[in-house]
């Protein structure tokens, strides 16, 4: 791999991350959310793959993908809980104000989409460039 | 607050599939969790069905969306029936996977694809939305093409493609009936279309759309003549994920069919009813000769779902109230006697080390107890009384000379016979005849009998006492040939809640 690329990649690793967590939140109000910031941090992780090895993405990512697919889904799952609570209706979201952010369940939610996909895909990715390694 | 009942079957598995997913490295985790989600999923069925008993249809709509808008659940007698025999079910052959499964099935992500499918299964019975239900059945699919590879061998990954490809032709079928009718009505809530549809002037684009929805589910439920795919792919997969398949998949392209051609369509006017009546004719012919030339149990069993979807096929073919109580009958009873008869092809092949008939014998001697408790389903599957299955048969056969299709009857009753000459070869084969080489039959893990025995006991009790079922078949056929309660519980909530449709 050349040495533009593998040194690059690390500066990327970190931007495509921030932009990831960027578009998470964005997409509370605007165009973004957890479906398109969850491709950005896998597409992070499978450009670290790529440049070193999938070893080094997986250590990066420290947790094994199907484990993120599993958080995610538990923390989607919880996030609807409390709207059973008020109106007896699954994933209906609660609502806060604090100063002069507007807040609510549906963030929870939208976190959990989040790991679901940077899992799913990156449960694909790892599993194909190891393919290749070998 | 009883409306939430609707959710649990769903949101369990959900949580389940989660948590099972989050302890990827911790077998024994995921084993707890799937045992615990779904005995609670089994419990909460049976609390919606309670609930349901006495003739009420819950309704309950996501996010404070009102029907026609929103996405909404809705639980009849017939739906809440079907959440709970496949969540018993599904309970029963996870108890059965105890004894059964390897430690590289569990790492190929078994129990989150499991109660994977279980969503999509409770999910298909429960929505009152049509897009909903194609959303399930995408849900379904997903998971059932992790289940079928599970062990990552060539067979599975080529039975797994022919499952695939025409699985996805039939949601493509479907996609595209659900935009026609859409195109034409501008609505997709089930209640609402019960209401404009009647009223539409009949169309094409109806007609074009009541015929795609046919050859959909037709697809998903196996019948003639798109049912190659069953026998190709089902064997293919391990026993436990087969015996769930035979029970469960097949059944909610019934239940599909059911459903729209009650709530949306009416089966009785113009060209359906001689089309159905020949595809049910079709398929229980063709599917009792596919099993007459097979060896392998696990094929035999498969080309024999397809031969009974016929059987349930015509019920809906004649559409007489008794006809669609015996088909609500033959499905309830069919789910639980093949999935018994797959957990026992499981356990003789634990026992013989084979699924090839011509390879195993013996076991008369060696296991009578598992003898016994193939007998049960196997009779049962053929139609001998007074198994569950004589009276499923029975009320079929006389829905059809009293519907006037007495042809539908001889062939019913024909193909019956065959079955008992499939279900004697079984027996012959594996139970009867000296074993072929000396054969050392290892011991069936009481996990692995002690579902099959819980079913074989089901089958018995709705054999000896078929009563209460006949009757909860009629209530149900009842409610669902009622559109106007059904489009009754959607509304009325709407109106409480201050929206006009």
């Amino acid at each position: 791999m050349s040495v533009i690329f593998s040194t690059m990649s690390r500066l990327f690793f970190v931007l495509m991350l921030v932009a990831s967590v960027y578009m998470l939140f964005r997409g509370h109000n605007e165009p973004g959310g957890g479906f398109i910031g969850g491709l950005f941090a896998a597409l992070a992780f499978a450009l670290l793959a790529l440049a070193d090895s999938v070893k080094a993405a997986r250590r990066a990512l420290m947790i094994h993908p199907s484990v993120l697919i599993g958080a995610g889904l538990f923390l989607a799952f919880l996030s609807g809980l409390p709207g059973l609570l008020s109106d007896g209706s699954f994933l209906t979201h609660w609502w806060a104000e604090i100063g002069s952010v507007h807040v609510g369940t549906a963030t929870a939610f939208d976190i959990g989409v989040f790991m679901v996909v940077i899992g799913g895909v990156l449960s694909l990715v790892f599993r194909f460039y190891e393919g290749v390694e070998q | 607050m009883s409306d939430t009942l609707l959710l649990w079957p769903v949101i369990l598995p959900l949580a389940g599939a989660a948590l099972a997913a989050a302890f990827h490295a911790r077998p024994g985790v995921q084993r707890a969790v799937a045992l615990a989600t779904m005995t609670a999923t089994f419990g909460a069925s049976v609390l919606l069905i309670n609930a349901v008993m006495a003739g009420d249809i819950l309704t309950k709509a996501f996010g404070g969306w009102m029907p026609p808008f929103g996405i909404v659940f809705a639980a009849d007698r017939f739906s809440a029936a079907m959440v709970v025999i496949s969540s018993l079910l599904a309970l029963c052959a996870l108890v059965f996977s105890m004894g059964d499964l390897r430690k590289r099935q569990v790492k190929s992500g078994f129990y989150p694809l499991f109660m994977g499918l279980m969503i999509g299964v409770n999910g298909a019975f429960l929505t009152g939305d049509i897009f909903n239900l194609y959303v399930w059945f995408e849900v379904m699919l997903i998971a059932t093409l992790g289940l079928i590879t599970l062990d990552r061998t060539r067979v599975q990954i080529d039975g797994a493609i022919k499952y695939a490809v025409l699985n996805l032709f039939s949601t493509i079928l479907f996609l595209m009936a659900i935009g026609l009718l859409y195109g034409a009505t501008g609505t997709l809530n089930m209640a609402d279309l019960a209401i404009v549809l009647p009223q539409a002037e009949s169309s094409a684009a109806l007609t074009l759309s009541a015929m795609m929805f046919l050859m959909a589910f037709g697809i998903k439920a196996g019948f003639f003549p798109m049912f190659f795919w069953l026998p190709a792919s089902y064997h293919t997969a391990s026993i436990i994920v087969s015996a769930v398949f035979a029970g469960l998949l097949t059944k909610v392209g019934v239940y599909a069919l059911f459903r729209v051609f009650t709530l949306l369509f009416e089966v009785d006017d113009g060209t359906l009813k001689p089309l159905i009546a020949l595809f049910a004719a079709g398929t229980m012919v063709f599917g009792v000769f596919g099993a007459a030339v097979q060896w392998d149990v696990r094929r035999i069993l498969s080309f024999h779902i397809i031969s009974q979807i016929g059987y349930i096929m015509l019920g809906l073919a004649i559409a007489t109230p008794l006809a669609m109580a015996g088909a609500v009958f033959y499905i309830i009873h069919h789910i639980v006697v093949k999935a018994n008869l797959f957990f026992i092809a499981g356990a003789i092949h634990r026992a013989t080390g084979s699924f090839d008939l011509r390879k195993s014998g013996g076991l008369m001697k060696s296991s009578p107890m598992l003898a016994v408790l193939f007998a049960i389903p196997a009779l049962s599957l053929a139609g001998i009384p007074p198994l569950s299955g004589f009276w499923a048969k029975l009320m079929v056969v006389d829905a059809s000379f009293q519907g006037e299709a007495a042809w539908l009857a001889a062939v019913a009753l024909f193909v019956g016979l065959l079955t008992i000459f499939s279900m004697s070869k079984i027996w012959i084969e594996a139970f009867w005849k000296e074993p072929v080489r000396r054969l050392r039959v290892r011991p069936v893990p009481a996990a692995m009998i002690a579902p099959i025995a819980v079913l074989g006991i089901i089958t018995l009790a709705i054999g000896f006492n078929p009563e209460p079922l006949v009757a909860f078949s009629n209530l149900a056929a009842e409610s669902m040939g009622d559109r106007t309660q059904f489009i009754g519980a959607f509304f009325d909530q709407a109106h409480t809640a201050g929206v006009t449709p």
